[in-house]
């Protein structure tokens, strides 16, 4: 189904330059950048920060079988990474030659996401490459 | 507070499968008169719907499908109200009912959840069940709710030495019992081998340890307790009702490992009705993936962390076994129409405490449980159910 892509935009910093946020209340950092604090709720106060992108593999697993938006991608590998500033994100994580798998340290790249049909707009976002 | 004591007086399900020649309506009557003509009860008398469908405007192009289930089985002019959440969509339904019921404010309540699946492609399909997840950070990148189970299978095989043939032998099981069940979508066994050699479709899952795409309705009847025995001589109590939820996105929670949701509702569940694990006979639990039945095993007390896999591969889950898990054949041998699954599982139940259940016929089962899963754990639904003749 094709979307309007200003849901994608909204979230432009973050997806460009991995830019979330930490809770000023309880020091608490996220990744995707979260409006009200998990752990304080209306008593969080929530200012941008940008992550390194540095971190290691906390598990993997390769999607033989996409959505239609990544047909042409297929096969790809997805990474739930921690990052060393604490937060878990879920990614795509590159293939180099260096075999990725649980433990494996990651750093930050910036990738072409997926096209948007024949002649549509070309969507791009962080992705994670094995060091 | 629970103001009064809630029985199931009446259940029915259409055959789950891929079913060309029927659509939303048919699958909706189909499970609905069977329910009706179990609980001997006539339309008219209905008082309250929750219908559950997780995605039928992504899959057929129909919302409001809680007022059109209404008026497809001659409910008339009833307040319906359509509920979802995701693959739990189902249980959460069951559990408003009993709340309408046990509440004092309906006297008879039908639940009914139904999903027609397989008039999209598997790509669309995909995208829809996607919707489960969270939409900008999961879907958005192309994974898929394979993925994400398969995210917390390889964690858990990293942290336990879970293997994909012990994970394939719930696949196995599960299709055995599937070969017993009249309304199952698929009803053939198959092998450990069958499992290992299907198409990898998200490492280390593999095509069959998936769930179909699949069409289906069920439907149930509730009443208060004490008027249950004018509908049915084996009227079936519901004892515990408890539900929980946790973040949508699965990187972001406490563990990979366990679905902590799940962990909370057994938890609420197993103190509503005064009981444990091991007082449970009989269980439907949440196999969208063969991972998801180990994880369930594990978060709802039957074992230790890391110890269900081999207990499963061993054979202790088989029918008459140790406890009796998935005699319906669970989501994969059955199918998972997702907003029907629920509903499904309570059916199951209830045929399995009557003594009704035939060739799957669970010996003894006094004590039964369903365990409902929303998303990749989001949702959670746990209820408990007790023969009350
Ligand atoms: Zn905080």
């Amino acid at each position: 189904m094709e979307r309007s892509s200003s849901s994608l935009w909204r979230k432009i910093r973050s997806r460009y330059d991995l830019v979330g946020n930490e809770c000023k209340n309880c020091g608490s950092n996220y990744f995707p950048p979260r409006v009200v604090c998990r752990k304080c709720g209306r008593k969080s106060k929530m200012v941008e920060k940008k992550f390194a992108g540095d971190g290691e593999i906390y598990s993997i697993t390769r999607i033989r079988v996409p959505p239609d938006t990544f047909k042409d991608e297929a096969p790809y590998f997805i990474g739930v990474i921690k990052l060393k500033e604490g937060p878990m994100v879920e990614g795509h994580v590159l293939e180099n030659g260096i075999e990725p798998k649980i433990g494996t340290k990651v750093r930050l790249r910036f990738r072409k996401m997926y096209v948007e049909g024949d002649e549509g707009l070309i969507y791009y976002q962080y992705k994670f490459e094995p060091v | 507070m629970i103001m009064r004591d809630v029985a199931i007086v009446g259940v029915g399900m259409s055959k789950f499968g891929e079913r060309w020649s029927s659509g939303l309506k048919d699958l909706m009557a189909e499970a609905g008169i069977a329910a009706l003509e179990d609980a001997n009860i006539s339309s008219h008398e209905i008082e309250m719907l929750y219908g559950s469908t997780m995605a039928s405007g992504r899959f057929v192009g129909q919302e409001h499908t809680a007022a059109l289930m209404a008026d497809q089985l001659g409910f008339h002019n009833i307040p319906a109200v359509r509920l979802e959440n995701a693959c739990a969509s189902g249980g959460s339904a069951l559990r408003q009912g009993y709340i309408a019921v046990a509440s004092g404010i309906h006297d008879i309540v039908v639940v009914g959840g139904v999903e027609k699946m397989t008039d999209v492609t598997s790509g669309e399909a995909s995208t829809a069940l996607g919707g489960a997840g969270d939409q900008e950070w999961e879907l958005f990148q192309g994974i898929t709710f394979p993925g994400l189970y398969a995210l917390m299978a390889k964690r858990h095989m990293y942290e336990y030495g879970t293997t994909e043939e012990q994970m394939a032998s719930v696949s196995v099981k599960n299709h055995d019992n599937a070969s017993k069940n009249q309304y199952a979508q698929f009803r053939r066994a198959i092998t450990i081998d069958d499992v290992m050699r299907s198409k990898m479709v998200s490492d280390p899952l593999k095509l069959l340890d998936c769930s179909p795409i699949s069409d289906g309705a069920a439907v149930a009847v509730l009443v208060p307790l004490e008027k249950a025995k004018k509908y049915n001589d084996t009227p079936i109590k519901i004892v515990a009702s408890a539900q929980a939820s946790d973040t949508l996105r699965l990187a972001e929670r406490d563990s990979l490992t366990e679905i902590k949701a799940t962990k909370i509702a057994a938890q609420n569940a197993y103190k509503q009705a005064k009981l444990e694990a091991k007082d449970i006979d009989v269980v439907e639990v949440h196999d969208c993936f063969s991972i998801a039945e180990i994880l369930a095993m594990e978060d709802l007390g039957f074992y230790k962390k890391g110890k269900a896999a081999k207990a499963i591969a061993d054979g202790e889950t088989t029918l008459n076994s140790k406890l009796s898990v998935n005699t319906s054949g669970g989501l994969k041998g059955c199918g998972h129409p997702v907003g029907a699954t629920g509903i499904k599982q309570a059916a199951e139940i209830v045929w399995q405490l009557r003594g009704d259940a035939k060739e799957r016929q669970v010996k003894n089962a006094e004590v039964g449980m369903t365990h409902n899963v929303g998303g990749s754990g989001a949702t959670a639904v746990v209820h408990i159910y007790k023969r009350a003749d």
